[in-house]
């Protein structure tokens, strides 16, 4: 077990390496942010004097070590626009994306796997056919699309739900948090379920297919031929093996929630990571660019490392290899 | 005398799919008292699995019972409610399969598996389910039965695995075992253990065993009676000795000259030609006649069972009643 983790984190360690010489050639290369911080009425001295205190003025490999010896001290650099750490900015952000993806990842789990098991057990019922028909929808709609729909509908003809912002908030060590108002639940209604869209229909057909699976194993006959009730059979017997998978997907899937609520954020004006790095990348705020990179890089990583050692606890026979 | 604990009687079991309806057990009777043994013998595909499902009552759509009765201690099990026959499920009828890997949930341990099958039949505390699951461990010949209940299935080999499934099968003393091939994928050795196993508990606690399996050799040492199964129909029955010894059928005489030992060495190994007819349509008549050697023009008709010898039936109309050498 610790030899297993001490390997991942080497393995993470040359990721975020990777991945930081990409990202920091990648923002380069989108533009030059020179051009909009500093006004057009600026002289030359003034000019030079801004390029020098932005570190702008240094060749491309010398900024990124200058980079690397402060990120390795946890600073990820200045904000050009806010003048503030970028870090900061972004764990500031952090929790609202994290309570949006949180309350999508759990909407696709409470949608998604009855709905799934159903689909599974009556594989020919009229509701099941318009439950995997309707998962299809879920796959191929545009999210801005459906966003502005729901929007449409629950926001400006029916006044159900806000369509914007957070809502009440509420501090909870140095946080805020939506989730514990009612106003703040409103709020989050509809962005999580506009976020949870594609991932219901992901947790349906995965759970679907794997009850489809799973029934025919002789280890449910066996079970049944055991007379144990039907509700034991599924929900013990069947669950317990289509969580692994369902379990593995939509963890891995976490991390591209969080990557992707750019687009819900964007369309719910919700004031999270994704609105930020937006609003960053159209005054090529570097800084903030390459930081967010770099918490999303972390992210997945974490990620990953989480769903192997979730999935070693449902699946007794990958527990066993990691100790031999 | 009181009734037999299960008597199977002209049971149909078909299975109604998109192709037609395949009669998979079409008209299967025996008998089988308590503390014996019912060897069920056939090829793949004459339906003596679907047989044991049947009498467990765990045929799954699109087959379903289609006639005749199946009853223990004179309960018609095939008409029994879903409910009532849950209750008989795992308590008083049991089953063993026939790939122990596949028997046990991979992801749940041993104790979860048993206790789960104590409690669902009696109101028991969980401890007194663990012990239960414990002593029955023991009772198959499972070493240090207390650190086997904690491991998880993949922990145990095949023939360990059998033997816990047997366990299982075992919790309630039920009246009858329906085991399907559970030795089939198991070493020889282990395969002999688990037979003398099966054979003194069925003595030791009057159970009514039924055996299914292709190997003949499994159920000479075994079974008291056997009925050969073919296309879905039971061709020969009676006592093992007396069928095994001199068969009637054409088809078991077939069986039994297929078993290697029975070649001479140096001579080419002996099949029966031909292959089994699919079930989807099935000549009218004897299924077998396409492949037997004493095929005539009045085999288009279906024989009829008949009794040629005392408890010794046959459907066949031109049975060996001579003497065999086999």
């Amino acid at each position: 077990m610790t030899a297993f983790l001490l390997r991942r984190l080497i393995q993470a360690a040359a990721v975020v390496l990777v991945m930081s010489l990409l990202v920091f050639l990648g923002v380069f290369a989108v533009g030059d942010p020179v051009e909009i911080l500093i006004s057009p009425e600026a002289d030359q001295f003034e000019r030079e004097r801004a390029v020098k205190a932005l570190g702008l003025d240094l060749p491309l490999w010398q900024q990124y070590l200058v980079f690397l010896g402060n990120a390795l001290q946890g600073d990820l650099g200045r904000s050009f626009v806010f003048n503030e750490p970028a870090l900061k900015l972004i764990l500031e952000r952090m929790p609202a994306t994290l309570e949006l993806a949180i309350g999508a990842t759990i909407a696709a789990l409470v949608i998604g796997l009855p709905l799934g098991l159903y689909a599974g057990l009556r594989p020919n019922g009229a509701l099941s056919k318009g439950i995997m028909a309707t998962s299809i929808l879920g796959f191929s709609l545009p999210t801005f699309w459906v966003g502005l729909m729901l929007i449409m509908v629950f926001a400006v003809q029916l006044g159900w739900l806000p369509s914007t912002g957070r809502g009440e908030t509420v501090t909870i060590l140095g946080t805020r948090w939506s989730f514990l108002t009612s106003d703040g639940i409103a709020h989050l209604i509809m962005p999580a379920l506009n976020l949870a869209l594609f991932k219901i229909s992901l947790v349906i057909r995965l759970t679907r297919a794997g009850v489809r699976e799973t029934m025919l194993m002789d280890y449910v006959k066996f079970a049944r031929a055991k007379g144990l009730s039907p509700a034991r059979v599924t929900f013990v017997h069947v669950f317990k093996n289509i969580l692994i998978p369902v379990v593995t997907v939509v963890g891995l899937e976490f991390g591209g929630t969080i990557a992707f609520s750019v687009v819900t954020e964007s369309v719910f004006a919700w004031p999270g990571m994704g609105k930020l790095i937006i609003d960053s990348i159209n005054v090529l705020d570097r800084p903030v660019m390459v930081a967010y990179l770099m918490m999303i890089v972390l992210l997945f990583i974490t990620i990953n490392l989480v769903v192997d050692l979730t999935y070693s606890l449902l699946d007794p026979r990958v527990r066993l290899e990691g100790k031999q | 005398m009181s009734a037999p604990t299960l008597e199977v009687r002209n049971l149909r079991t078909h299975f109604f799919t998109r192709g037609g309806v395949v009669k998979a057990v079409d008209d299967v009777s025996f008998t089988v008292e308590a503390g014996k043994v019912m060897g069920l013998v056939g090829e793949s595909g004459s339906g003596k699995t679907v047989t044991g499902f049947s009498i467990i009552g765990l045929v799954d759509p699109p087959g379903r019972i289609a006639g005749g009765q199946i009853l223990f201690k004179g309960r018609d099990l095939a008409t029994l409610p879903e409910a009532e026959m849950r209750g008989l499920r795992g308590n008083r009828i049991a089953m063993i399969f026939q790939d122990p890997m596949m028997t046990l949930n991979p992801v749940l341990r041993i104790d979860t598996q048993m206790i789960e099958t104590v409690q669902a039949h009696e109101k028991v505390s969980r401890e007194e389910a663990r012990q239960r699951a414990r002593d029955a461990l023991g009772q198959v010949g499972i070493p240090s039965p207390d650190e086997r209940l904690k491991a998880y299935p993949h922990q145990f080999s095949g023939g360990m695995r059998q033997r816990v499934a047997i366990a299982i099968a075992l919790l309630h003393k039920p009246d009858v075992i329906v085991a399907d091939e559970p030795t089939t994928a198991l070493d020889v050795t282990i395969q002999g253990q688990i037979l003398a196993e099966a054979q003194k508990l069925c003595a030791q606690f009057g159970t009514a065993l039924v055996w299914i399996t292709h190997d003949l050799s499994v159920v000479a040492g075994l079974a008291d009676d056997i009925a050969v199964m073919y296309a879905g129909k039971v061709v020969e029955s009676g006592p093992v000795a007396q069928v095994l010894d001199a068969p009637l059928h054409p088809y078991t005489l077939g069986l039994i000259g297929s078993v290697p030992s029975r070649n001479k060495r140096g001579e080419a190994l002996r099949q029966i030609p031909g292959m089994t007819p699919s079930l989807l349509n099935l000549p009218a008549g004897c299924a077998f006649r396409s492949r037997c050697p004493r095929a005539e023009p009045g085999c288009a008709e279906p024989p009829p069972m008949a009794e040629y010898r005392p408890g010794q039936h046959a459907r066949c109309i031109h049975p060996h009643q001579e003497a065999v050498a086999a």
